[in-house]
Protein backbone atom coordinates (compact mmCIF):
# COMPACT_ATOMS: atom_id res chain seq x y z
CA UNK A 1 0.00 0.00 0.00
CA UNK A 2 1.30 3.56 -0.80
CA UNK A 3 1.38 6.36 1.22
CA UNK A 4 -1.52 8.55 1.00
CA UNK A 5 0.80 12.09 0.22
CA UNK A 6 3.64 10.49 -1.33
CA UNK A 7 4.65 7.05 -3.33
CA UNK A 8 6.72 5.48 -0.83
CA UNK A 9 5.20 2.87 1.07
CA UNK A 10 2.68 3.11 3.95
CA UNK A 11 3.99 1.77 7.35
CA UNK A 12 1.74 3.78 9.44
CA UNK A 13 -1.96 2.59 9.35
CA UNK A 14 -4.20 4.55 11.72
CA UNK A 15 -7.67 4.67 12.31
CA UNK A 16 -9.80 7.18 13.51
CA UNK A 17 -13.59 7.66 14.11
CA UNK A 18 -15.25 10.93 14.27
CA UNK A 19 -18.80 11.25 14.77
CA UNK A 20 -19.65 7.78 13.72
CA UNK A 21 -17.64 7.90 10.57
CA UNK A 22 -14.75 5.64 10.07
CA UNK A 23 -11.32 7.05 8.59
CA UNK A 24 -8.65 5.47 7.64
CA UNK A 25 -4.98 6.68 7.36
CA UNK A 26 -2.07 5.16 5.51
CA UNK A 27 1.25 6.85 5.66
CA UNK A 28 4.98 6.36 5.28
CA UNK A 29 6.71 6.97 8.28
CA UNK A 30 8.26 10.47 7.41
CA UNK A 31 4.56 11.94 6.40
CA UNK A 32 3.37 10.73 9.50
CA UNK A 33 6.12 12.45 11.18
CA UNK A 34 5.42 15.58 9.43
CA UNK A 35 2.07 15.63 10.40
CA UNK A 36 3.09 14.91 14.16
CA UNK A 37 1.23 11.58 13.95
CA UNK A 38 4.02 9.49 15.38
CA UNK A 39 6.98 9.99 17.42
CA UNK A 40 10.00 11.18 15.76
CA UNK A 41 12.16 8.50 16.43
CA UNK A 42 16.01 9.52 18.60
CA UNK A 43 18.11 11.05 16.51
CA UNK A 44 20.48 8.90 15.68
CA UNK A 45 22.63 9.98 12.26
CA UNK A 46 23.54 6.24 11.16
CA UNK A 47 20.51 5.28 11.53
CA UNK A 48 18.31 8.17 10.06
CA UNK A 49 20.85 8.03 6.85
CA UNK A 50 19.60 4.57 6.59
CA UNK A 51 16.30 5.33 6.90
CA UNK A 52 16.80 7.87 4.14
CA UNK A 53 18.69 5.48 2.00
CA UNK A 54 15.81 3.06 1.28
CA UNK A 55 13.56 5.44 0.20
CA UNK A 56 14.59 8.28 -1.68
CA UNK A 57 15.29 6.84 -5.29
CA UNK A 58 12.89 4.22 -5.65
CA UNK A 59 12.49 4.52 -9.93
CA UNK A 60 16.39 5.88 -10.23
CA UNK A 61 17.24 2.94 -8.89
CA UNK A 62 17.95 0.34 -11.69
CA UNK A 63 20.16 3.29 -13.28
CA UNK A 64 22.27 4.15 -10.06
CA UNK A 65 22.41 0.12 -9.41
CA UNK A 66 24.71 0.28 -12.55
CA UNK A 67 26.87 3.13 -11.24
CA UNK A 68 30.20 2.32 -10.19
CA UNK A 69 32.77 5.72 -9.77
CA UNK A 70 35.51 5.64 -12.62
CA UNK A 71 38.35 6.89 -10.02
CA UNK A 72 38.41 4.92 -6.92
CA UNK A 73 35.76 2.11 -7.83
CA UNK A 74 32.71 1.65 -5.52
CA UNK A 75 29.69 1.08 -6.86
CA UNK A 76 26.30 3.02 -5.63
CA UNK A 77 24.72 0.09 -4.02
CA UNK A 78 28.03 -0.45 -2.29
CA UNK A 79 27.38 3.10 -0.97
CA UNK A 80 23.53 2.49 -0.23
CA UNK A 81 24.99 -0.79 1.94
CA UNK A 82 27.68 0.88 3.64
CA UNK A 83 26.63 4.34 4.21
CA UNK A 84 29.89 5.89 3.39
CA UNK A 85 31.09 7.20 -0.08
CA UNK A 86 35.00 6.26 -1.19
CA UNK A 87 36.24 9.23 -2.73
CA UNK A 88 35.39 12.63 -3.19
CA UNK A 89 34.76 12.37 -6.67
CA UNK A 90 31.61 10.18 -5.88
CA UNK A 91 29.62 13.34 -4.96
CA UNK A 92 29.64 14.21 -9.14
CA UNK A 93 29.62 10.25 -9.88
CA UNK A 94 26.69 9.77 -7.92
CA UNK A 95 25.03 12.88 -8.08
CA UNK A 96 21.55 12.22 -9.37
CA UNK A 97 21.38 9.65 -6.29
CA UNK A 98 22.76 12.00 -3.57
CA UNK A 99 20.77 15.13 -4.40
CA UNK A 100 17.67 13.61 -2.76
CA UNK A 101 19.31 12.12 -0.23
CA UNK A 102 21.05 15.32 0.71
CA UNK A 103 17.71 17.21 0.22
CA UNK A 104 16.16 14.41 2.82
CA UNK A 105 19.49 14.97 5.47
CA UNK A 106 20.17 18.99 5.03
CA UNK A 107 16.91 20.63 3.89
CA UNK A 108 19.42 22.34 1.21
CA UNK A 109 21.13 20.63 -1.72
CA UNK A 110 24.13 23.42 -2.01
CA UNK A 111 26.89 24.78 0.20
CA UNK A 112 27.10 28.28 1.01
CA UNK A 113 29.79 28.38 3.88
CA UNK A 114 33.41 28.70 4.05
CA UNK A 115 35.57 27.65 0.94
CA UNK A 116 38.94 27.12 0.81
CA UNK A 117 41.59 30.13 -0.05
CA UNK A 118 43.46 27.69 -2.57
CA UNK A 119 41.38 26.33 -5.48
CA UNK A 120 42.52 22.66 -5.73
CA UNK A 121 42.31 21.69 -9.51
CA UNK A 122 39.66 19.70 -9.77
CA UNK A 123 41.16 17.06 -12.09
CA UNK A 124 44.79 16.03 -10.98
CA UNK A 125 43.14 14.71 -7.48
CA UNK A 126 40.76 12.66 -9.44
CA UNK A 127 43.84 11.08 -11.20
CA UNK A 128 45.94 10.82 -8.59
CA UNK A 129 43.30 8.51 -6.23
CA UNK A 130 43.29 6.93 -9.63
CA UNK A 131 46.50 6.04 -9.82
CA UNK A 132 46.69 4.60 -6.48
CA UNK A 133 44.43 2.53 -7.01
CA UNK A 134 45.90 1.30 -9.72
CA UNK A 135 49.33 1.34 -7.95
CA UNK A 136 47.24 -0.97 -5.56
CA UNK A 137 45.74 -3.61 -7.31
CA UNK A 138 49.34 -3.79 -8.95
CA UNK A 139 50.72 -4.66 -5.33
CA UNK A 140 47.95 -7.26 -4.90
CA UNK A 141 48.81 -8.67 -8.01
CA UNK A 142 52.23 -9.23 -7.23
CA UNK A 143 52.96 -6.81 -10.17
CA UNK A 144 55.58 -5.43 -8.12
CA UNK A 145 57.29 -3.35 -11.57
CA UNK A 146 53.99 -1.97 -12.35
CA UNK A 147 53.50 -0.73 -9.00
CA UNK A 148 56.96 0.99 -8.77
CA UNK A 149 56.20 2.57 -12.29
CA UNK A 150 53.57 4.42 -10.85
CA UNK A 151 54.38 4.96 -7.78
CA UNK A 152 57.23 7.03 -9.31
CA UNK A 153 55.03 8.38 -11.77
CA UNK A 154 52.79 9.66 -8.97
CA UNK A 155 55.79 11.16 -6.72
CA UNK A 156 56.65 13.56 -10.06
CA UNK A 157 52.75 14.07 -10.09
CA UNK A 158 52.29 14.77 -7.06
CA UNK A 159 54.20 18.07 -5.70
CA UNK A 160 52.25 17.38 -2.95
CA UNK A 161 50.36 20.03 -2.28
CA UNK A 162 52.03 22.53 -0.33
CA UNK A 163 52.13 26.07 -1.49
CA UNK B 1 53.19 14.07 25.96
CA UNK B 2 52.82 12.30 29.64
CA UNK B 3 49.68 10.07 29.55
CA UNK B 4 50.56 9.34 33.24
CA UNK B 5 50.42 13.13 34.27
CA UNK B 6 46.93 13.52 32.00
CA UNK B 7 44.92 10.73 34.08
CA UNK B 8 45.49 12.79 37.58
CA UNK B 9 44.41 16.30 35.56
CA UNK B 10 40.76 17.23 35.52
CA UNK B 11 41.26 18.11 31.93
CA UNK B 12 39.03 21.02 29.64
CA UNK B 13 35.74 19.77 29.42
CA UNK B 14 34.96 19.37 33.46
CA UNK B 15 37.27 21.87 33.98
CA UNK B 16 34.03 23.86 35.86
CA UNK B 17 34.70 27.61 34.43
CA UNK B 18 33.25 29.40 31.73
CA UNK B 19 30.17 31.33 31.11
CA UNK B 20 27.12 29.73 32.72
CA UNK B 21 29.29 26.85 34.17
CA UNK B 22 26.80 25.79 36.68
CA UNK B 23 24.39 24.37 33.83
CA UNK B 24 26.64 24.60 30.72
CA UNK B 25 29.34 21.92 31.20
CA UNK B 26 31.19 22.10 27.97
CA UNK B 27 31.46 23.69 24.10
CA UNK B 28 32.49 22.05 21.43
CA UNK B 29 33.22 22.12 17.65
CA UNK B 30 34.60 19.91 15.03
CA UNK B 31 35.53 20.31 11.47
CA UNK B 32 35.67 17.07 9.22
CA UNK B 33 38.08 17.26 5.96
CA UNK B 34 39.67 14.86 4.04
CA UNK B 35 42.73 15.16 1.46
CA UNK B 36 41.97 15.90 -2.38
CA UNK B 37 44.49 13.15 -4.10
CA UNK B 38 43.15 10.50 -1.46
CA UNK B 39 40.54 7.94 -1.48
CA UNK B 40 38.04 8.45 1.91
CA UNK B 41 39.47 6.12 4.64
CA UNK B 42 37.01 2.85 3.99
CA UNK B 43 37.89 2.87 0.54
CA UNK B 44 41.83 3.40 1.48
CA UNK B 45 44.58 0.24 1.66
CA UNK B 46 46.46 -0.32 4.34
CA UNK B 47 49.33 1.26 2.75
CA UNK B 48 47.25 4.57 1.44
CA UNK B 49 46.33 4.87 5.35
CA UNK B 50 50.02 4.77 6.00
CA UNK B 51 50.60 7.38 3.90
CA UNK B 52 47.56 9.68 4.83
CA UNK B 53 48.69 9.27 8.55
CA UNK B 54 52.38 10.33 7.76
CA UNK B 55 51.41 13.04 5.56
CA UNK B 56 49.09 14.84 7.71
CA UNK B 57 51.41 14.32 10.48
CA UNK B 58 53.86 16.25 8.94
CA UNK B 59 52.02 18.92 7.80
CA UNK B 60 50.27 19.56 10.99
CA UNK B 61 54.13 18.48 13.25
CA UNK B 62 54.77 21.67 10.96
CA UNK B 63 51.70 23.82 11.85
CA UNK B 64 52.32 27.74 13.51
CA UNK B 65 50.47 26.88 16.28
CA UNK B 66 51.47 27.69 20.03
CA UNK B 67 51.65 26.09 21.92
CA UNK B 68 52.79 23.03 20.09
CA UNK B 69 50.59 19.76 19.78
CA UNK B 70 51.93 16.11 20.79
CA UNK B 71 51.14 13.21 18.45
CA UNK B 72 49.64 10.01 19.84
CA UNK B 73 50.18 6.71 17.43
CA UNK B 74 47.13 5.40 18.04
CA UNK B 75 48.10 1.35 17.35
CA UNK B 76 51.52 2.01 19.77
CA UNK B 77 48.96 2.48 22.55
CA UNK B 78 47.05 -0.01 25.24
CA UNK B 79 43.61 -0.17 25.16
CA UNK B 80 43.12 1.11 28.29
CA UNK B 81 45.18 4.55 27.29
CA UNK B 82 43.44 4.58 24.33
CA UNK B 83 40.12 4.30 26.20
CA UNK B 84 41.52 7.24 28.80
CA UNK B 85 41.66 9.27 25.98
CA UNK B 86 37.95 8.73 25.22
CA UNK B 87 36.98 9.20 28.78
CA UNK B 88 38.83 12.76 28.45
CA UNK B 89 36.85 13.34 24.93
CA UNK B 90 40.10 13.81 23.38
CA UNK B 91 39.31 11.08 20.67
CA UNK B 92 35.87 9.35 19.44
CA UNK B 93 34.98 5.47 20.28
CA UNK B 94 35.44 5.26 16.13
CA UNK B 95 39.33 6.30 16.47
CA UNK B 96 40.29 4.16 19.41
CA UNK B 97 38.15 1.12 18.02
CA UNK B 98 39.38 1.38 14.96
CA UNK B 99 42.11 -0.55 13.06
CA UNK B 100 45.03 0.44 11.13
CA UNK B 101 47.00 3.78 10.93
CA UNK B 102 45.58 6.30 12.99
CA UNK B 103 46.76 9.05 15.79
CA UNK B 104 45.83 12.54 17.25
CA UNK B 105 47.64 15.57 17.83
CA UNK B 106 46.59 17.11 21.28
CA UNK B 107 47.44 20.57 22.65
CA UNK B 108 48.54 20.62 25.91
CA UNK B 109 45.18 22.12 27.76
CA UNK B 110 43.69 19.79 25.80
CA UNK B 111 41.32 22.27 23.97
CA UNK B 112 42.26 21.06 20.69
CA UNK B 113 43.05 18.14 18.91
CA UNK B 114 42.96 16.60 15.39
CA UNK B 115 42.41 13.01 14.60
CA UNK B 116 43.88 11.61 11.63
CA UNK B 117 41.94 8.49 10.29
CA UNK B 118 39.02 8.62 11.64
CA UNK B 119 35.97 8.32 9.85
CA UNK B 120 37.59 11.54 7.53
CA UNK B 121 41.29 11.76 6.99
CA UNK B 122 41.09 14.56 9.29
CA UNK B 123 38.56 15.72 12.37
CA UNK B 124 39.82 18.41 13.97
CA UNK B 125 37.97 19.68 17.75
CA UNK B 126 38.48 22.40 19.92
CA UNK B 127 36.96 22.05 23.15
CA UNK B 128 36.28 24.54 26.12
CA UNK B 129 34.87 24.71 29.58
CA UNK B 130 31.04 26.41 29.95
CA UNK B 131 29.07 27.86 26.85
CA UNK B 132 31.87 29.39 24.17
CA UNK B 133 30.69 29.12 20.56
CA UNK B 134 32.22 32.00 19.19
CA UNK B 135 35.45 31.90 21.19
CA UNK B 136 35.36 27.50 19.87
CA UNK B 137 34.77 28.74 16.31
CA UNK B 138 37.29 31.24 15.97
CA UNK B 139 39.84 28.87 17.15
CA UNK B 140 38.86 26.14 15.35
CA UNK B 141 38.77 28.55 11.92
CA UNK B 142 42.01 29.51 12.61
CA UNK B 143 43.50 26.47 12.93
CA UNK B 144 41.63 24.95 9.70
CA UNK B 145 43.32 28.17 7.96
CA UNK B 146 46.74 27.20 9.02
CA UNK B 147 46.12 23.80 8.10
CA UNK B 148 44.46 24.38 4.54
CA UNK B 149 47.94 26.36 3.86
CA UNK B 150 49.58 22.93 3.88
CA UNK B 151 47.23 20.36 2.50
CA UNK B 152 44.76 20.46 -0.31
CA UNK B 153 40.91 19.52 1.10
CA UNK B 154 38.24 17.61 -1.15
CA UNK B 155 36.35 20.37 -1.63
CA UNK B 156 33.52 21.35 -4.27
CA UNK B 157 31.92 24.67 -4.99
CA UNK B 158 28.63 23.56 -5.23
CA UNK B 159 28.88 20.68 -1.85
CA UNK B 160 31.76 22.25 -0.02
CA UNK B 161 33.59 20.12 2.25
CA UNK B 162 33.60 16.57 1.05
CA UNK B 163 33.04 13.84 3.64
CA UNK B 164 33.24 10.27 3.86
CA UNK B 165 29.53 10.64 5.01
CA UNK B 166 26.56 12.64 3.45
CA UNK B 167 25.73 13.96 6.86
CA UNK B 168 28.81 15.73 7.39
CA UNK B 169 29.34 17.35 3.77
CA UNK B 170 28.94 21.38 3.50
CA UNK B 171 30.32 23.18 6.21
CA UNK B 172 32.08 19.39 7.68
CA UNK B 173 30.69 21.17 11.21
CA UNK B 174 29.22 19.99 14.40
CA UNK B 175 28.97 21.95 17.05
CA UNK B 176 27.76 20.48 20.29
CA UNK B 177 27.25 22.35 23.70
CA UNK B 178 27.13 19.74 26.98
CA UNK B 179 24.51 20.59 29.32
CA UNK B 180 23.82 19.62 32.87
CA UNK B 181 20.25 19.27 33.22
CA UNK B 182 19.24 16.97 36.20
CA UNK B 183 15.82 19.01 37.12
CA UNK B 184 14.17 18.68 33.92
CA UNK B 185 15.29 15.02 33.67
CA UNK B 186 13.61 14.32 37.12
CA UNK B 187 10.77 16.23 36.73
CA UNK B 188 10.09 14.62 33.42
CA UNK B 189 9.95 17.90 31.49
CA UNK B 190 13.13 16.83 29.11
CA UNK B 191 11.13 15.16 26.55
CA UNK B 192 9.13 18.15 25.56
CA UNK B 193 12.87 20.34 25.05
CA UNK B 194 14.03 17.30 23.03
CA UNK B 195 11.02 17.31 20.87
CA UNK B 196 10.92 21.23 20.43
CA UNK B 197 14.63 20.93 19.34
CA UNK B 198 14.23 18.23 16.90
CA UNK B 199 12.23 20.29 15.10
CA UNK B 200 14.40 23.06 14.57
CA UNK B 201 17.15 20.04 13.50
CA UNK B 202 18.95 19.78 16.86
CA UNK B 203 20.44 16.86 17.61
CA UNK B 204 20.67 15.70 21.42
CA UNK B 205 22.64 12.89 22.33
CA UNK B 206 24.12 11.34 25.32
CA UNK B 207 27.41 11.95 27.48
CA UNK B 208 29.62 10.23 24.65
CA UNK B 209 27.93 11.00 21.62
CA UNK B 210 26.05 8.94 19.05
CA UNK B 211 23.92 6.29 20.74
CA UNK B 212 25.59 6.47 24.23
CA UNK B 213 23.20 6.99 27.47
CA UNK B 214 23.19 10.25 29.37
CA UNK B 215 24.90 9.67 32.35
CA UNK B 216 24.88 11.66 35.31
CA UNK B 217 22.01 13.62 33.61
CA UNK B 218 24.80 15.21 30.73
CA UNK B 219 23.40 16.30 27.26
CA UNK B 220 24.97 17.37 24.14
CA UNK B 221 22.88 19.60 21.99
CA UNK B 222 24.53 19.61 18.09
CA UNK B 223 23.46 20.87 14.89
CA UNK B 224 22.65 17.94 12.62
CA UNK B 225 22.57 20.24 8.99
CA UNK B 226 25.66 20.34 8.01
CA UNK B 227 25.47 21.60 4.24
CA UNK B 228 23.23 25.06 3.01
CA UNK B 229 23.81 26.99 5.66
CA UNK B 230 27.14 28.84 6.50
CA UNK B 231 29.35 28.60 9.92
CA UNK B 232 27.61 31.67 11.63
CA UNK B 233 24.39 31.01 10.83
CA UNK B 234 24.21 27.43 12.60
CA UNK B 235 26.06 28.65 15.44
CA UNK B 236 23.60 30.95 15.81
CA UNK B 237 20.75 28.61 15.98
CA UNK B 238 22.27 26.61 18.37
CA UNK B 239 23.28 29.35 20.84
CA UNK B 240 19.31 30.64 19.99
CA UNK B 241 17.97 27.99 21.97
CA UNK B 242 21.07 27.33 25.15
CA UNK B 243 19.46 30.20 27.05
CA UNK B 244 16.15 28.86 26.81
CA UNK B 245 17.21 25.47 28.61
CA UNK B 246 19.23 27.28 30.68
CA UNK B 247 15.88 28.91 31.89
CA UNK B 248 14.17 25.99 31.50
CA UNK B 249 16.79 24.19 33.89
CA UNK B 250 17.28 26.77 36.44
CA UNK B 251 13.30 27.33 36.31
CA UNK B 252 12.58 23.42 37.17
CA UNK B 253 15.64 23.75 40.30
CA UNK B 254 13.66 26.87 41.99
CA UNK B 255 10.32 24.67 41.37
CA UNK B 256 11.85 21.55 42.89
CA UNK B 257 13.39 23.82 45.92
CA UNK B 258 10.36 25.49 46.34
CA UNK B 259 7.90 22.60 46.56
CA UNK B 260 9.78 20.36 48.00
CA UNK B 261 12.68 21.15 49.33
CA UNK B 262 13.47 18.94 52.55
CA UNK B 263 13.00 15.75 49.72
CA UNK B 264 15.48 17.23 47.51
CA UNK B 265 17.84 18.33 50.41
CA UNK B 266 17.61 14.57 51.18
CA UNK B 267 18.13 13.30 47.76
CA UNK B 268 21.17 15.07 47.43
CA UNK B 269 22.55 14.19 50.50
CA UNK B 270 21.95 10.42 50.09
CA UNK B 271 23.88 10.97 46.93
CA UNK B 272 26.56 12.62 48.96
CA UNK B 273 26.74 9.97 52.14
CA UNK B 274 26.59 6.95 49.11
CA UNK B 275 29.07 8.38 47.95
CA UNK B 276 31.43 8.97 50.88
CA UNK B 277 30.48 5.22 52.13
CA UNK B 278 29.20 2.67 50.11
CA UNK B 279 31.88 -0.58 49.12
CA UNK B 280 30.93 -1.59 45.76
CA UNK B 281 30.20 1.33 42.68
CA UNK B 282 29.44 1.10 39.45
CA UNK B 283 30.63 3.74 37.24
CA UNK B 284 26.78 4.49 35.82
CA UNK B 285 25.44 5.07 39.86
CA UNK B 286 28.32 7.20 40.41
CA UNK B 287 28.09 9.33 37.75
CA UNK B 288 23.89 9.57 38.99
CA UNK B 289 25.17 10.61 42.42
CA UNK B 290 27.95 13.55 41.51
CA UNK B 291 25.16 14.72 39.49
CA UNK B 292 23.01 15.09 42.50
CA UNK B 293 25.91 16.48 44.67
CA UNK B 294 26.90 19.15 42.05
CA UNK B 295 23.25 19.79 41.62
CA UNK B 296 23.14 20.06 45.63
CA UNK B 297 26.40 22.45 45.71
CA UNK B 298 25.15 24.91 43.15
CA UNK B 299 21.98 25.25 45.08
CA UNK B 300 23.77 25.92 48.25
CA UNK B 301 22.51 22.66 49.97
CA UNK B 302 26.34 20.65 50.10
CA UNK B 303 28.77 23.15 51.40
CA UNK B 304 32.28 21.07 52.61
CA UNK B 305 32.84 19.91 49.02
CA UNK B 306 34.14 21.79 46.05
CA UNK B 307 32.84 21.91 42.60
CA UNK B 308 36.17 21.40 41.11
CA UNK B 309 36.70 18.05 43.44
CA UNK B 310 33.44 16.93 42.41
CA UNK B 311 34.38 17.25 38.57
CA UNK B 312 37.54 15.34 38.48
CA UNK B 313 35.49 12.58 40.57
CA UNK B 314 33.62 12.33 37.65
CA UNK B 315 36.24 11.73 35.10
CA UNK B 316 38.76 9.80 37.76
CA UNK B 317 35.62 7.04 38.36
CA UNK B 318 35.51 6.24 34.53
CA UNK B 319 36.67 2.86 34.01
CA UNK B 320 40.05 3.54 31.89
CA UNK B 321 40.82 6.24 34.63
CA UNK B 322 40.23 4.74 37.70
CA UNK B 323 42.68 2.16 36.48
CA UNK B 324 45.61 4.11 35.30
CA UNK B 325 45.11 5.38 38.88
CA UNK B 326 44.89 2.51 40.83
CA UNK B 327 47.77 0.95 38.62
CA UNK B 328 46.58 -1.90 37.70
CA UNK B 329 43.74 -3.52 35.24
CA UNK B 330 40.52 -4.85 37.38
CA UNK B 331 37.65 -6.29 36.02
CA UNK B 332 34.16 -5.44 36.51
CA UNK B 333 33.47 -6.74 40.61
CA UNK B 334 37.49 -5.66 41.40
CA UNK B 335 37.03 -2.37 39.50
CA UNK B 336 33.72 -1.74 40.84
CA UNK B 337 35.28 -2.00 44.61
CA UNK B 338 38.05 -0.15 43.76
CA UNK B 339 35.90 2.96 42.75
CA UNK B 340 34.06 2.67 46.11
CA UNK B 341 37.41 2.95 47.95
CA UNK B 342 38.68 5.72 45.52
CA UNK B 343 35.49 7.70 46.42
CA UNK B 344 35.70 7.21 50.12
CA UNK B 345 39.39 8.20 50.04
CA UNK B 346 38.67 11.35 48.46
CA UNK B 347 35.61 12.67 49.81
CA UNK B 348 36.96 12.23 53.67
CA UNK B 349 40.47 14.21 52.19
CA UNK B 350 38.09 16.73 50.93
CA UNK B 351 35.83 17.30 53.95
CA UNK B 352 37.08 19.94 55.98
CA UNK B 353 38.71 18.22 59.42
CA UNK B 354 35.82 18.29 62.04
CA UNK B 355 38.26 19.46 64.67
Amino acid sequence: MKCQQCDNPATIHLTDIVQNKKREIHLCRPCAEARNLVEKAELNLPAVLQTFLGQHVGQQMEELARLACPVCGIRYMEFRAQGRLGCPHDYEVFQAGLEPLLQRIHRHVRHVGKAPRRAADCGKPAELIEMRRQMQAAIDDERYEEAARIRDLLRERDDRDES
Amino acid sequence: MNLEQLTQRCGEWLRGTGPESDIVISTRIRLARNLASFPFNNRASAFQKAEIEAHLRDRIGRLDLTPRLDYLTLPTLSTLDRQMLVERQLISRELALADGPRGVAVGPLETVSLMILEEDHLRMQVMHSGLALDASWQEIDRIDDLVEQKVSYAFSPEFGYLTACPTNVGTGMRASVMLHLPALEFTKQLEKVFRALQKINLAVRGLYGEGSRASGHFYQISNQVTLGKNEPTILAEIAGVIPQIIAYERGARTAWLRDNRQGLQDKVSRAYGTLGSATMMTSEETMELLSFVRLGIHLGLVEDISIHTVNELFIHTQPAHLQKLVGSPLDGEERNAARARYLRTRLREARPNPN
